[in-house]
C-alpha cells in the first residue's frame, strides 16, 4: 500500500465510498482468520488486499477507556428541552401573539355558577341552549323555553310548547330580540323574548328538528332527514332555500358571523360547508343551488360540535362523536385540513375564545369534561374532569367571552369562567359584531 | 509511507501549525455531533464562538477532558502522519449495536513543486476556515435525514493508524471496527477541508433498514 499508486487509489475509493464498510468488514475478518501479512503468504495476501481494497498495514485503535457517562439521562433531558420553550413562551408572549399556553394561568375548576335545570333532555343530537347578545341565556326544559338574565339573574318563562312535546332545539337571533324554537314535530316557531309571544310558526319539516342558527332574518333549520332549509322569517312563504347534504341527522349548525358560510355537520359523519348567498325569494331555484361548497368526511363519528373562528374567518373546528373524538380544524377558504387533535372522549361542542386563540371543547363519557386547547399548537391548556355527573352535552359562550355556560343530563346549567376578556378588547368586539351586521348587509344587496 | 516523509522536510511549521488546525477541528466536528445527535445531553452544551460562527461545546469536565488526551494522541500521529482515519461511532448503549459512523478521512497533500519553480502560494486561512464552516455546517443539517435515534447512545473514537504508528502502551488498543453491515448501511458524503499539508474528507454512515 505504500507504492506511489496508493494516493490515486486513495482517492478512486474515495469516490466509490459503499465499497469502503465491506472493507472495514473484510479487515476484521482477515484478522479473525489471521490473515495478516506476517502469517500468510505474502503473494496471496497482497492479492486479496488488492481484490478486496483493504489496507493490510492498518491498525484500528481505541482509547483503552470508554467515553464518560451523560451527567444524566440524555433523553429525560431532551424532554427537559422540549418542555422548556412552552415555560419560556407563557411568560414572555406579547398580548397579541398567537400560542399562548397560558402554563401561568390558573383556570377554575369549579363552576362560577349553578342553576337548576329539571327535566334537561339527555340527549346528544338536540341543541337545548342559546346566550344571546343581550346576555341572556336560554334554555329548553321539556315543552318549556327559559331565559336566565345574566345581569339581574331573572328567569323568564318565554315560551311554551304542546303538551305532549318537547323542544328539541333553540337559537337567539343575531340582535337577542328572537328565539328560534324547534320541535320534534318539525314545527319551527318564533318566539318574541320581550313579551314572550309567539309571532309564527313554520311547518313543513317532516321530522324533528334538531338544530337552529339565525343569521340576520335567516333562520336555518337542520332536520331528522339530512335537509337544511331557509327560513326568511319575514315572509308568508318561509321556505327560501333547501341544502341537501346529508344522509343522516343534522345535528350541527352554525353561520359564520358574516353570514357568508354556513357549517353544517352530520349523524352520517359529514362535515359541510355551504355558500351563504341565497338565491332570488321565492322562486324554485333552491335545488340549483344546494350543493355544499365542501363536503368533508374525515370524522367517523357524528358531527354535533361545530365552530367558526372569531378572530379568523376562514377558520372552522369541528369535533367528532364517540368513535372519533377528534377535533379538525379547517381552512374554509382552501378546503384544507389544519389540524388535528385526537381527544379523550365524545365531543358535544366547541367554543372558540373571542380573545385568546385558544378553544374549548366539552366532552361526554367516559371524562365528562370541559378541555380548553390552544390554537395553532392544539395543546392541552386545561381541563376539567367532569365537569357534570353526566356527558356534557351542549355549551354557549356569553357575548363577552368569559363566561361559558354547559348543560347536561344531570339537570344542572353550570357557567364556568374560562377566558378573561380585557376590558378594551370588549368594546372593540361590539365594534366588530356590528361591523359584521353591516358588512353582510351589504352582502345581501350584492 | 512515502508521502509522510515527504511532508516534514517541506516546511516543519506548515505540518504543526496545520495539525493544529486539524485537532482543533476535530474537537468542533467531535462536540456538534455529540451535541446533534442527542450522546450527551444538550444541557451539557454551551455556545462558543469558533470559525465565524457558534458552536456548541460540551461543559462537562470529564468529557472534555476525554476528548482532549484523544485529541492530544492524535496530534502526535498527525505530526508522524501515521493516522489515516478518525473515526466517531455512535453505538446502542444497551445492544452495542453501531448505529452511525462518523468517518474522517485524512489525507496527506501532496505538493511536489515542478524542479526550480515557486511553491504554490500557502491557503490564506480565512478560506480554510470557510471550509471548515461548510462541514460542521453539514454536521448540522444531517439531523434532517439521519434516523432519529430514540435510545440511549454512547460513542467511540477509533483512529485508523498505520502497522508502524507509535502507540503507547495501555492507552490505546486494538479494536473492532464498529462497521455497520453493508446491507443495512447508508453512507453520505459530506465535504472536504484541506490545509497545505491535510485534505481531511468526511462522511456519515448511518444503519438503515427500511
Amino acid at each position: 500500500m505504500d507504492s506511489p499508486d496508493s494516493a490515486t487509489q486513495r482517492d478512486t475509493r474515495d469516490r466509490f465510498i459503499t465499497t469502503r464498510d465491506p472493507a472495514d468488514e473484510v479487515a476484521a475478518t482477515l484478522d479473525l482468520m489471521s490473515l495478516n501479512p506476517q502469517s500468510a503468504s505474502p503473494g496471496h495476501t497482497a492479492r486479496l488486499a488488492a481484490a478486496t481494497g483493504v489496507p493490510l498495514n492498518r491498525r484500528v485503535l481505541a482509547y483503552h477507556e470508554p467515553p464518560p457517562a451523560a451527567s444524566s439521562d440524555p433523553l429525560m433531558a431532551q424532554a427537559r428541552e422540549l418542555v422548556r420553550p412552552l415555560y419560556a413562551r407563557a411568560g414572555s408572549a406579547p398580548a397579541g401573539s398567537s400560542g399562548t399556553t397560558g402554563k401561568d394561568r390558573k383556570i377554575s375548576t369549579f363552576p362560577y355558577k349553578i342553576l337548576d335545570a329539571p327535566g334537561m333532555i339527555d340527549d346528544f343530537y338536540l341543541n337545548l341552549i342559546s346566550w344571546s347578545s343581550q346576555n341572556v341565556v336560554a334554555i329548553a326544559l321539556g315543552n318549556c323555553a327559559y331565559i336566565w338574565k345574566a345581569d339581574t339573574g331573572e328567569v323568564v318563562l318565554v315560551s311554551e310548547g304542546p303538551e305532549d312535546s318537547t323542544i328539541s332545539s333553540l337559537d337567539f337571533s343575531n340582535d337577542g330580540q328572537f328565539l328560534g324554537v324547534g320541535y320534534p314535530s318539525g314545527a319551527v316557531e318564533l318566539w318574541d323574548v320581550e313579551t314572550q309571544s309567539k309571532l309564527r310558526t313554520m311547518a313543513g319539516h317532516s321530522a324533528q328538528v334538531g338544530c337552529l342558527s339565525w343569521h340576520e332574518h335567516i333562520l336555518s333549520s337542520g332536520c331528522q332527514d339530512g335537509s337544511i332549509w331557509h327560513h326568511d322569517v319575514r315572509i308568508a312563504r318561509h321556505k327560501v332555500m333547501e341544502l341537501l347534504g346529508h344522509q343522516g341527522e343534522v345535528c350541527g349548525l352554525k353561520w359564520r358571523s358574516d353570514g357568508e358560510l354556513l357549517a353544517s355537520g352530520g349523524n352520517d359523519n359529514v362535515l359541510n360547508v355551504w355558500d351563504g348567498r341565497l338565491g332570488d325569494v321565492g322562486t324554485a331555484s333552491a335545488s340549483a343551488r344546494s350543493a355544499a361548497r365542501w363536503t368533508k368526511r374525515n370524522h367517523t363519528a357524528a358531527v354535533k360540535a361545530v365552530a367558526w373562528c372569531p378572530w379568523q374567518p376562514s377558520l372552522l373546528a369541528s369535533g367528532g362523536g364517540t368513535s372519533d373524538a377528534t377535533v379538525h380544524i379547517w381552512n374554509t377558504t382552501t378546503g384544507a385540513r389544519l389540524h388535528s387533535l385526537v381527544t379523550p372522549a365524545q365531543i358535544s361542542s366547541i367554543q372558540w375564545s373571542p380573545h385568546r386563540k385558544e378553544f374549548l371543547t366539552t366532552h361526554g363519557y367516559p371524562t365528562n369534561a370541559i378541555m380548553v386547547h390552544s390554537y395553532p399548537s392544539m395543546e392541552k391548556v386545561a381541563e376539567i374532569r367532569d365537569a357534570h355527573d353526566s356527558r356534557v352535552l351542549f355549551s354557549a359562550l356569553a357575548p363577552n367571552g368569559e363566561l361559558v355556560a354547559t348543560a347536561a343530563g344531570d339537570e344542572n346549567l353550570k357557567f364556568w369562567k374560562i377566558w378573561e376578556a380585557p376590558k378594551v378588547k370588549k368594546k372593540e368586539a361590539k365594534d366588530s359584531t356590528s361591523l359584521g351586521r353591516t358588512n353582510s348587509g351589504i352582502l345581501s344587496i350584492r | 509511507m512515502a508521502p509522510t516523509k515527504q511532508a516534514p522536510t517541506r516546511q516543519a511549521i506548515t505540518l504543526k501549525g496545520s495539525t493544529e488546525l486539524v485537532t482543533e477541528f476535530f474537537k468542533y466536528a467531535a462536540n456538534t455531533i455529540l451535541f446533534q445527535r442527542g450522546v450527551y445531553p444538550a444541557d451539557d452544551f454551551h455556545m462558543v464562538k469558533k470559525y465565524g460562527q457558534t458552536v456548541l461545546v460540551t461543559q462537562d469536565l470529564a468529557l472534555e477532558n476525554y476528548l482532549d488526551r484523544i485529541l492530544k494522541q492524535v496530534n502526535q500521529w498527525l505530526l508522524t502522519g501515521s493516522v489515516t482515519q478518525l473515526v466517531l461511532a455512535i453505538i446502542s448503549k444497551d445492544s452495542r449495536v453501531p448505529l452511525e459512523r462518523w468517518v474522517f478521512d485524512i489525507n496527506l497533500v501532496q505538493q511536489q513543486p515542478p524542479e526550480g519553480s515557486q511553491p504554490a502560494p500557502a491557503k490564506p486561512e480565512s478560506e480554510i476556515q470557510a471550509e471548515i464552516r461548510a462541514i460542521l455546517k453539514q454536521i448540522v443539517s444531517t439531523v434532517t435525514f439521519l434516523p432519529v435515534i430514540d435510545e440511549p447512545t454512547v460513542f467511540n473514537i477509533l483512529a485508523y493508524t498505520s502497522e508502524s504508528a507509535d502507540i503507547p502502551a495501555n492507552e490505546w488498543v486494538d479494536t473492532d471496527p464498529l462497521a455497520i453491515e453493508a446491507s443495512k448501511s447508508q453512507q453520505v458524503k459530506l465535504r472536504s477541508f484541506s490545509t497545505d499539508v491535510h485534505r481531511i474528507e468526511a462522511m456519515v454512515a448511518y444503519r438503515y433498514e427500511g
